[in-house]
């Protein structure tokens, strides 16, 4: 079946995952690789801000284009616009309705946002992941906002008697130029709202000559004098008379079962009210919660002190033997030996064995834990067959549909409203603990509030999956690339759906392996199996993290073994700028995109090179002690180029005085948001590759906090990140911003260490390798 | 019975008075801006102001603070315009937001103790503050521009 062209039944990709039976094979087939996949065919020319092709049709329920659901206006003229997807940080919910009012002529200090509850039926997709929310929505909510532009211009003409044509929306009013009559948008919204709404075809979009906003960047978010006065309200702020707040203890080792339990001393805590079983699903069941014994208190904090109380026996079940150390060597031997195909080109075998010379590098990565500021935390309130969730999801119709289904009630009787995010990182784009508050208000006749503390978080959540990525390059007696093998071996985010489920999905494969877009004649992928022991998840930017630590380390690594500038090298190896030849990748998920809008462009990809290059100095001198390095990615089919400065002490003390990022993410709304994102990812990526790794032993994470799992602080965090975004072309579409920034970066700042030090590093987090 | 006073007003609690303030704040009183993030005073997000310093209220007791001073967010300035807030909105530090209030309240206590802290005090005064996203930069320079005059 094709997957992409039966949205209905599929939300992201775990509901593809379950319209196939899960065996290695049909995954990839139930995901299309195998499949008949139309891509649309390549558009060569666009007018300025035509309609270009977006995956977003293919998304569950696709996209709601109608003026009538996103924006209403007061009789004093405020606008109120929808905001429909997730705000955790990136800046959404200002960006998608300030195209709504770009494009409608409002005036910004005139709109407010309201926030969406879940309902894909009437807003359209609301899954706030994967970099999509500009790509798929900067042109549905242009034209939201032209309708609602040309309702109101309709309706000013009615009222003077003259022909529309002869008036124009400006600035939150309606002008007549010919007799200087003018109507402001509140005088006219009772009228307006009685106007037909215009097909999308006849719809004028404004000239991006005459923005006033989009791509300007002096827009502040929406949230920031509450988030300044501490009136946002984030997930955990929602309190409801009558609310119960609860803690969870949950089984430790994934796939793990509640023996026993006593609860004797907990509820001889001041301020506990009741404990009990909350039910669990077997491993793996996608978002359902894992179950336990929750506390239940008149406070958080006596709900932690009771849970701290609880004697409890589990049975730890097939995972209990989980231990990283064991598991890497696992995954060293598997990437050593052939995998399954999935990229070939040329005779990687042969050309390896006729090389003058090989190099071989293996990059392990290890569990990451998203650690979102804000912890997982939900409330219900389950009155009979009817539900109310309060909560921080990026995914508020998939909630909405899992609350149902485990409630066994009609979707229709859910209201998912969706607070701000305190982080999400793809934490939060899996509902478990909206489940659990569910359940729990069921059970109790009340209002929950289900409260993850820090250590629930980092060890009960769905872990970045673990990595060994084995490359190696073969070079002829000139120095020349010319044979290209790279194994990914990493538990599969699929195995979160289906049992047994041991390679890498379409989507995994997708993210820096099989879209490799270096000219290299003899290139071969594989995917060796990799079972998981522990819920794997989407993590910011997801396989593209691993992958471009090893290809953009390799890189350095083959332009430091032939006397080369890394960044010659770089673009040696991404070779002539050109669109590379789909048929040749086999991506056919490509972010969920069409090729022809966004195809793998080597022009781009070079461009960022070049232009971080020229910005950020590369080739500057630097202080002793100190390196520079360099490191290129497409993801979520934008292109960002980092150089990092790293500064190394004689005792091994890692400093870094500055980045440098090029972003290409195409047509862009606001720019400020695409530096602080930017920013954000250097921080992101500082952490990773210097602290980052949950270890597992007897099968439970062994980490629990920012004691022994540190994330970088503003005393280490980069003296300045510079952000250099690309001006797009007048038709190129836009892409993604969240996730791209973060893969470049750990190999950038590894390559760094090794101008700096000498001293590669293929193993993260760097810890105390440079320590003497 | 246990009388403390939060943003000038007295508040009473019954309750277990080993209860840590921070979720007396959030739970009790229903004052939410002060946030919970680790709750080992790891990462600086329940940040309060008690009498000029800035204290993690997840590691402090209820009576700890009987007779004492609590300044919480919403008690920072009466119109959520002390400097710090300000430099703040002019920078446009936050991304999700969620640590920013405990940033607010560790950067204007810094602020009390050293008007004009140097480059590398405001590092340091701040590092016991998480922010996940990595707004580091801009919660660097709005300390800095709060201390010069917003």
């Amino acid at each position: 079946m094709n997957i992409l062209t039966n949205p209905k039944k599929l939300r992201g990709f775990e509901r593809h995952l379950k319209v196939e039976n899960v065996s290695r094979r049909s995954i990839l087939k139930g995901l299309g690789i195998a499949g008949g996949f139309a891509l649309a065919a390549p558009v060569m020319s666009r007018p300025a801000f035509a309609a270009y092709e977006t995956g977003a049709g293919a998304m569950p329920h696709g996209t709601v284009v109608d003026p009538r659901v996103f924006v209403s206006i007061a009789p004093d003229g405020i606008v109120t616009i929808i905001g429909h997807r997730a705000e955790m940080g990136t800046g959404v919910r200002t960006s998608l309705p300030l195209i709504v009012a770009e494009e409608m002529e409002a005036d910004w200090s005139r709109v407010r946002v309201q926030q969406a509850p879940g309902n894909e039926a009437k807003y359209g997709n609301q899954d706030t992941d994967g970099s999509r929310s500009t790509r798929h929505y900067l042109m549905p909510m242009r034209q939201i906002g032209a309708s609602a532009r040309s309702m109101l211009e309709a309706a000013a003409a009615k009222r003077w008697g003259v022909p529309a044509t002869e008036v124009k929306a400006r600035n939150h009013e309606v002008v007549h130029a010919a007799s200087g009559r003018k109507l402001g948008f509140g005088e006219l919204a009772a009228d307006a709202a009685k106007e037909s709404v215009p097909g999308i075809e006849g719809l004028k979009l404004k000239d991006p000559k005459d923005f006033r906003y989009l791509g300007k960047g002096q827009i502040g978010i929406v949230d920031l004098k509450d988030i300044t006065t501490g009136k946002a309200q984030y997930g955990a702020d929602i309190r409801l008379p009558g609310m119960k707040y609860a803690v969870i203890a949950r089984p430790p080792v994934t796939g793990g079962k509640l023996k026993s339990f006593d609860a004797a001393d907990a509820m001889k805590v001041s301020g506990v009210e009741k404990v009990l079983e909350v039910k669990g699903w077997p491993w793996p069941s996608k978002f359902q919660p894992l179950g336990g014994v929750a506390v239940i208190a008149r406070n958080t904090g006596a709900a932690i002190k009771g849970r701290d109380a609880l004697k409890i026996v589990w049975d730890d079940g097939a995972n209990g033997k989980y231990d990283s150390v064991a598991y890497r060597a696992s995954l060293e031997e598997a990437a050593r030996k052939p995998g399954l195909v999935v990229r070939k080109e040329g005779d990687a075998e042969a050309a390896l064995k006729s090389a003058d010379k090989v190099i071989t590098g293996e990059y392990y990565l290890p569990h990451l834990a998203h650690v979102s500021m804000e912890p997982p935390v939900a409330v219900a309130d389950v009155k009979g067959d009817r539900c109310e969730i309060w909560a921080p999801v990026q995914s508020a119709g998939g909630t909405r549909e899992d609350v149902a289904k485990t409630l066994g009630i009609p979707e229709a009787n859910v209201t998912v409203n969706v607070t701000l995010l305190g982080g999400g990182f793809g934490r939060k784009s899996k509902c478990d603990f909206a489940i659990e508050a569910a359940l729990l208000s069921k059970e109790l006749g009340a209002p929950v509030k289900v409260q993850w503390t820090r250590e629930d978080d980092v060890r009960h959540g769905f872990l970045h999956t673990v990595s060994l990525e084995r490359i190696e390059a073969g070079l002829d007696k000139n120095g020349k690339v010319i044979a290209w093998r790279h194994r990914s071996v990493a538990p599969t985010i699929a195995s979160t759906f289906a049992a047994g489920a041991k390679h890498a999905a379409p989507f995994e494969l997708g993210m820096g392996l099989i879209d490799n877009p270096f000219e290299i004649a003899n290139l071969q992928c594989e995917n060796p199996e990799a079972a998981a022991h522990t819920r794997i998840g989407w993590f910011r930017a997801v396989s593209n993290i691993p992958r471009a630590f090893a290809v953009q380390s390799m890189v350095a690594e083959i332009a430091a073994a032939t006397k080369r500038d890394p960044k010659d090298m770089l673009l040696e190896l991404i070779g002539s700028p050109r669109l590379v030849n789909l048929s040749s990748v086999k991506d056919p998920w490509n972010y969920g995109e069409p090729y022809g809008s966004y195809p793998i462009d080597t022009a781009r990809l070079r461009k960022v090179v070049e232009l971080v290059a020229d910005k950020g100095g590369w080739g500057r001198s630097v202080p002793k002690g100190h390196g520079l390095g360099i490191a290129v990615h497409r993801s979520f089919v934008s292109y960002i180029a980092t150089i990092v400065e790293v500064a190394i002490d004689d005792k091994g003390k890692l400093t870094v005085p500055r980045v440098d990022t090029a972003i290409d993410c195409g047509t862009y709304v606001n720019p400020e948001r695409i530096e602080s994102q930017i920013e954000g990812a250097a921080i992101m990526g500082l952490s990773l590759a210097k602290y980052g790794e949950i270890t597992f032993k007897d099968g439970k994470v062994q980490q629990g906090n920012f004691d022994d799992f540190p994330v970088i602080r503003l005393d280490e965090s980069p003296l300045v990140t510079h952000v250099y975004i690309v001006p797009p072309g007048p038709d190129t579409p836009p892409s993604g911003v969240g996730e791209p920034g973060v893969p470049p970066f750990a190999p950038a700042l590894i390559n760094a260490i090794f101008a700096a030090t000498g001293k590669r590093i293929r193993s993260l987090p760097i810890g105390k390798q440079l320590e003497a | 019975m246990i009388k403390v006073k939060i943003n000038g007003q007295e508040q009473n609690w019954d309750g277990d008075p080993d209860l840590p303030l921070l979720w007396f704040l959030r739970d009790e009183v229903g004052l939410t801006g002060t946030k919970y993030g680790c709750g080992q005073a790891l990462c600086g997000s329940c940040t309060v102001i008690i009498d000029k310093q800035a204290v993690r209220a997840c590691i402090t007791s209820v009576s700890d603070v009987v007779g004492r001073d609590v300044t919480t967010i919403e008690g920072l300035h009466p119109t959520g315009d002390h400097p710090v807030q300000k430099a703040w909105r002019q920078l446009n530090v936050p991304q999700c937001g969620y640590c920013q209030t405990g940033q607010i309240m560790q950067g204007a206590a810094l602020l009390m103790d050293n008007p004009k802290p140097s480059h590398d005090q405001i590092r340091e005064a701040m590092a016991g503050n998480i922010c996940r996203c990595g707004a580091y930069q801009r919660i660097e320079n709005a300390v800095r521009l709060a201390s010069t005059g917003v």
